[in-house]
């Protein structure tokens, strides 16, 4: 029965993030708490990895679906936007596309920085 | 039919999760980066809705058990990052540094590009917290005097191209290293893209979420020394 012990601990996890939620003063959701607790508790030993794997595996796999009934959503809210709209998906486009490359340059710079130092 | 559909309790599940499965048959089919299988499940999902003439609140009252599982699954995030501890901690100089001039990358462009449209301050700080997860984007919005909901239409957009865009604008940047990967497609479109960075590989993966939660709250900081220049 190990996935009835696996789901057990995420959503034991979940719940006290939810608490945790419930307690601090900030713009901080559940999920990041979650993160946060689960990662404690793997990295100080209290729960192993064969733990919660096999449950997490999957529940990771199919993360993508999560954001379908949002972003069909998404169709109802024109209305709310067309007055701005060829503005905002400027700013959208723009942005995300400026920082996703900005970051992994700036990564991907240092590491093989790194690598050289290390290899010569 | 369209009656039953409406009031079916799992047509709302059904139907994404077909949807997306086309999706992934269409990409191993064809080989295009436009067969995102996200974007054709929501492409799929809007059809079924409109052929049958069925309203968005009754696919809603199936679908959002989906979206119910999103929290659990981010605390499964935790178990890629733990895995790749030891690359993380060698890492840790590339991991901090790419990850703050992202977050001062997304907010000095959204500053740019207010001014250049002449957004009110209401607008911009609207669009200040647009590349971090919903939840703590909803959160600065609010605490910024922004329109809440258009903040979490342009959160999920930002997600989407960024689960879309990513492949291409690896290319074209010439960007090669996982952990470059992860770390960018975390740091521009949160768990959307994070979904993607999954998919590219443990690596990958794990840097995304952790640039999820290190973006997030870097961005709840900076976000309010940005608020008052517009």
């Amino acid at each position: 029965m190990k996935y009835v012990k696996q789901f057990g601990i995420l959503l034991s996890v979940t719940l006290a993030a939810e608490f945790m939620e419930s307690l601090v003063p900030l713009p901080v959701p559940a999920s990041i708490y979650g993160l946060g607790i689960m990662l404690a508790l793997l990295a100080g030993g209290l729960v192993k990895v064969e733990s919660v794997k096999g449950c997490a595996d999957f529940l990771i796999e199919i993360m993508p679906l999560m954001f379908i009934p949002a972003a069909v959503g998404l169709m109802d809210s024109y209305h709310e936007l067309k007055d701005i709209l060829l503005p905002l998906i400027a700013v959208v486009v723009v942005t995300t596309l400026a920082v996703m490359a900005v970051t992994g340059k700036c990564a991907q710079g240092i590491i093989r920085n790194r690598k050289k130092r290390e290899n010569g | 039919m369209a009656g039953f559909l409406e009031k079916s309790l799992f047509f709302g599940m059904a139907v994404s999760v077909i949807g997306y499965e086309l999706g992934l048959v269409l990409k191993k089919r064809l080989k295009s980066p436009l067969c995102n299988p996200l974007l054709i499940s929501i492409a799929f999902v809007v059809a079924v809705l409109s052929i049958f003439r069925i309203d968005y609140n009754d696919y809603y009252e199936g679908g959002k058990y989906l979206s119910y599982l999103l929290t659990p699954a981010t605390v499964c995030l935790a178990v890629p990052l733990y895995q790749q501890m030891e690359l993380l901690k060698k890492n840790w100089a590339a991991v901090i540094i790419s990850i703050v001039s992202g977050v001062f990358s997304s907010l000095v462009t959204v500053f740019l590009m207010s001014k250049l449209f002449g957004f009110t301050h209401e607008q911009y700080v609207t669009l200040l917290p647009k590349s971090i997860t919903t939840a703590i984007g909803m959160g600065v919005s609010e605490k910024l005097g922004g329109v809440v909901t258009i903040t979490v239409i342009v959160i999920i957009v930002t997600g989407i191209l960024g689960n879309v865009a990513a492949e291409s604008v690896f290319k074209w940047f010439h960007i090669q290293e996982p952990i470059a990967k992860g770390l960018a497609l975390g740091t521009s479109s949160h768990a959307i893209g994070t979904a993607k960075a999954m998919e590219l590989g443990e690596i990958e993966g794990a840097m995304s979420s952790l640039s999820i939660v290190v973006s997030g709250i870097l961005t709840v900081i900076a976000a309010s020394l940005f608020a008052p220049l517009i």
